[in-house]
């Protein structure tokens, strides 16, 4: 795990959380720029992968391998699949299930970080 | 693996959602007195995936694929350490992958799932939770039901609560 962008993802994606739930509050369906925000989250989502495979081919590795696969493409898939769900439908709610994606990969990378060290 | 419940969702996405209106979904009620009378089952019903039923079918995906996949880890790395623990979580994945398709399916069989889904879940949590406070060597590895889903904040108990709320009602303004 390379930290920087551990940090960077939960900041990110807690933000974007915070961001779309105020969205959802005001009734308001998700636009171009959480959208925008939302790809800035997965590209650093992405990094982080290839970070890790960078770390794992200089010889390092994660405690429990097996966990730490799923808990990365789990935080690869989320934000995707919560938007698509999202966009089925423009209301209050349909914005909020981005939210439950970005919140979703916040708690990934932290179980991330977990399996790491 | 972890795409297996967005997949099951798919189809179901694509009914009907025409009826839900932004903030609409909370006061429908209120002027629900000309509602089409007698039509049985699913063709008459308000669609269960639809308005906070969306956000509802969010989250029970999210547990269906924690769950399964956490017990699935358990079972093949470590099944020898808490065996009656890792089938539990095994069983609640199935459980809450059956609640969230059965949400996603505007049909009545999919709310009849739905209901056995959210009730074995409520039963299951209910029983797990009270077990592990009771007698915590039951359970020594954590499971999404321990102590009433604790290491979850707690949505393990309010989820099939909530579930059978939505359900019911649901039901209600479709009648």
């Amino acid at each position: 795990m390379v930290r920087v962008i551990a940090v960077a993802v939960a900041v990110a994606a807690l933000l974007l959380a915070a961001g779309v739930f105020v969205l959802a509050w005001r009734n308001r369906p998700i636009g171009r720029a959480v959208l925008a925000g939302a790809a800035v989250v997965e590209a650093l989502i992405l990094a982080q992968v290839v970070g890790a495979i960078v770390l794992v081919a200089q010889g390092e590795h994660a405690d429990e391998a097996l966990t730490f696969i799923l808990y990365l493409a789990a935080s690869v898939v989320a934000l995707p699949i919560g938007a698509w769900w999202a966009a089925g439908e423009r209301s209050r709610s349909g914005t909020a299930v981005l939210g439950v994606a970005a919140l979703v990969v916040a708690i990934m990378v932290q179980r991330l970080e977990q399996t790491w060290s | 693996m972890t795409t297996e419940a967005a997949t099951e969702t798919r189809t179901a996405s694509e009914a009907p959602t025409a009826e839900a209106e932004p903030g609409a979904p909370g006061e429908a009620s209120t002027s629900g007195g000309a509602v089409a009378p007698g039509r049985a089952g699913a063709p008459g019903a308000r669609p269960t995936a639809s308005g906070p039923g969306r956000l509802l079918v969010a989250v029970y995906a999210v547990f269906a694929v924690a769950a399964t996949s956490r017990a699935f880890v358990q079972i093949v790395t470590k099944f020898h350490e808490a065996p009656v623990a890792y089938l539990l979580s095994a069983v609640a994945g199935v459980v809450y992958i059956l609640a969230t398709v059965g949400l996603t399916r505007s049909s009545a069989a999919g709310r009849r799932l739905a209901v056995v889904a959210c009730s074995a879940e409520l039963v299951g949590v209910l029983t797990v939770g009270t077990l592990s406070v009771v007698d915590g060597d039951l359970f020594p590895d954590e499971a999404v039901w321990s102590v009433y889903g604790q290491g979850y904040f707690f949505l393990p108990v309010l989820l099939p609560a909530i579930g059978l709320w939505w359900l019911r009602r649901t039901a209600r303004l479709a009648a």
